[in-house]
């Protein structure tokens, strides 16, 4: 078990998300840095969608009541165990009573804690991440308990030498594919959607990013139709909003552009005032 | 039938997108849901998820796909006559209490439309709606069939609190919202039934195609029903028809 002493600014647990209740509403939600996530995972030798801690600009102080083995992922939140520094992408064994802190961020945005076998907490819709009316709590409180496994063995873990990315921290180009709504463009708006060096709004979380600098727009709304986490909308005012993990399912905006996966762990590493631009990528060849 | 003249979008790397003409109109809705089980009923591999709305598919792959391919399996599977599918519609009769404590905008509705309260409740219950889609919010139904003498524009400031259960109308649509959220639709009235219940395998009782008429009930049948829904034994009228 692991007890919250600090919960920092806006701490969640998160596995890949919640699929196949699209359907009834649901957003997926899960991991806004799926990369940061599934490689502290990897490395630990848990499943790819073991629940994992989330942290936000400013990180949790978290005290252990069992031993277990931890990996620290995603943005520099400066982690200390024990107040003696630990290294991020690295396993670190934890003992009863040790205390876990992460202060204010020093590069990139989110931070991720994966502990050994995953975060135990409730399972609702065959998935642990939290999302307000779906799971009890949404985000994590002073003194809340989260269950975990206790593991003692040292065990070797071939995964442990696992090559880390970490480029796509600082990385302001964003890759994207058009949109359905993109070749409704104009000539002039596409070259500046893809040329121009857009800010992000201080309006940006889990439901989605938007961007300071407006985008001339002609089009119509369209008839509500489906939306995907990494889809740009434009709205009647000109405003961008790139949607995030926690987004509806369904909206009326025009859909100009589409993040790839990976664009969309490198925008949630972003924070206010930061730019990006968009790059369109070409089908069929991935950058991994 | 011939069907409609569909257009296949990427949508990323991993959706293809499929629309019909831009139009919310119940023929379309069919063959939106017809397609839809086609496809889940095909052999057509790697498909994770497949979403409708009002006049598109959202078809989602878990694996790399070649755009073309998919297309042409798709095109090819639209023309093939199957047995048509028979799509089983529910119709679910919804209480709601138009109360003036619940129907915030009842008043303002009846003014502006220079009707009765008396008739307003009338047109509103007597209109079957049909179930497009769920979303907007988790359980949130999107309906189509709303008298036009009740077509209200959406509130020039959003409420920041609506009630659950609270029913409304925007512009064309009337409809529930499920849990307590902001809001900018008018409020007419309020439900005791839940549109989302994490506690049930479906969360949803209802489905695209589904149909809903409301019927009105008193505050003291309101607050009886409410009782037995969270009392989880409650069980809504309906009616299940294939039309």
């Amino acid at each position: 078990m692991i007890k919250v002493l600090k919960p920092g600014l806006f701490t969640t647990i998160q596995d890949l998300g919640r699929f196949g209740f699209q359907e009834f509403g649901v957003p997926y939600s899960g991991a806004m840095d799926v990369y940061a996530a599934k490689m502290a995972n990897a490395l630990l030798g848990n499943s790819q969608n073991d629940a994992v801690l989330e942290m936000t600009m400013l990180g949790p102080t978290l005290q252990f009541n069992c031993a277990t083995l931890i990996c620290v992922s995603g943005a520099d939140m400066q982690a200390k165990l024990n107040n003696k520094p630990i290294e991020a992408y690295k396993l670190v064994q934890v003992k009863a009573d040790d205390v876990l802190s992460f202060s204010s961020v020093k590069k990139g945005f989110r931070a991720y804690l994966a502990v050994k076998g995953g975060f135990q907490t409730e399972t609702v819709m065959q998935s642990r991440s939290m999302y307000q009316s779906i799971t009890e709590n949404h985000y994590l409180s002073e003194g809340d308990t989260l269950p975990i496994e206790s593991y003692n063995n040292q065990q070797y873990n071939p995964n442990a030498a696992l090559k880390v990315q970490h480029d796509y921290m600082g990385q302001s180009e964003i890759g994207v594919f058009k949109g359905p709504e993109f070749d409704l463009l104009t000539k002039a708006q596409q070259e500046r959607l893809l040329s121009f060096n857009f800010k992000i709004s201080k309006e940006n979380n889990r439901m989605a990013y938007q961007l300071n600098e407006p985008l001339e727009n002609t089009l119509e709304a369209i008839i509500t139709s489906p939306v995907l986490p990494g889809t740009v909308q434009l709205t009647p005012s000109g405003k961008l909003i790139v949607l995030m993990r926690d987004c509806q399912t369904t909206g009326g905006y025009p859909r100009v552009l589409q993040l790839s996966e990976a664009s969309i762990s490198a925008l949630s590493q972003k924070y206010t005032g930061q730019s990006v631009r968009f790059k369109l990528l070409v089908y069929g060849v991935r950058a991994e | 039938m011939l069907g409609f003249k569909l257009s296949y979008k990427a949508y990323g790397d991993r959706a293809i997108l499929v629309e019909w003409p831009k139009l919310i109109a119940e023929d379309i809705l069919k063959d939106v849901l017809n397609f839809k089980e086609k496809i889940k009923a095909s052999d057509l591999e790697n498909i994770a998820e497949i979403r409708s709305a009002y006049q598109s598919l959202l078809i989602i792959f878990d694996a790399a796909f070649s755009f073309e391919t998919e297309v042409k399996s798709l095109q090819n599977l639209y023309k093939t006559e199957t047995k048509s599918l028979e799509l089983q519609s529910t119709l679910w009769r919804i209480p709601v209490c138009y109360d003036a404590s619940f129907g915030l905008d009842l008043d303002a509705i009846s003014d502006a439309k220079n009707i009765s309260k008396t008739d307003l409740i009338k047109r509103h219950t007597q209109a079957i709606y049909s179930i497009y889609f769920i979303g907007f919010l988790p359980g949130f139904l999107y309906l189509g069939g709303l008298d036009e003498v009740l077509w209200t524009p959406r509130k020039a400031t959003p409420r920041m609190k609506i009630a659950k259960g609270a029913v409304a109308i925007g512009g064309n649509q009337t409809g529930i919202y499920p849990t307590e959220s902001p809001g900018g639709w008018n409020i007419i009235g309020n439900s005791p039934i839940d549109f989302f219940n994490l506690n049930n395998e479906r969360p949803c009782f209802s489905k695209a195609g589904d149909r809903i008429q409301f019927y009105a009930v008193s505050l003291k049948e309101y607050h009886d029903i409410k009782v037995l829904v969270e009392a989880n034994v409650y069980q809504i009228e309906k009616e299940v028809g294939d039309d």
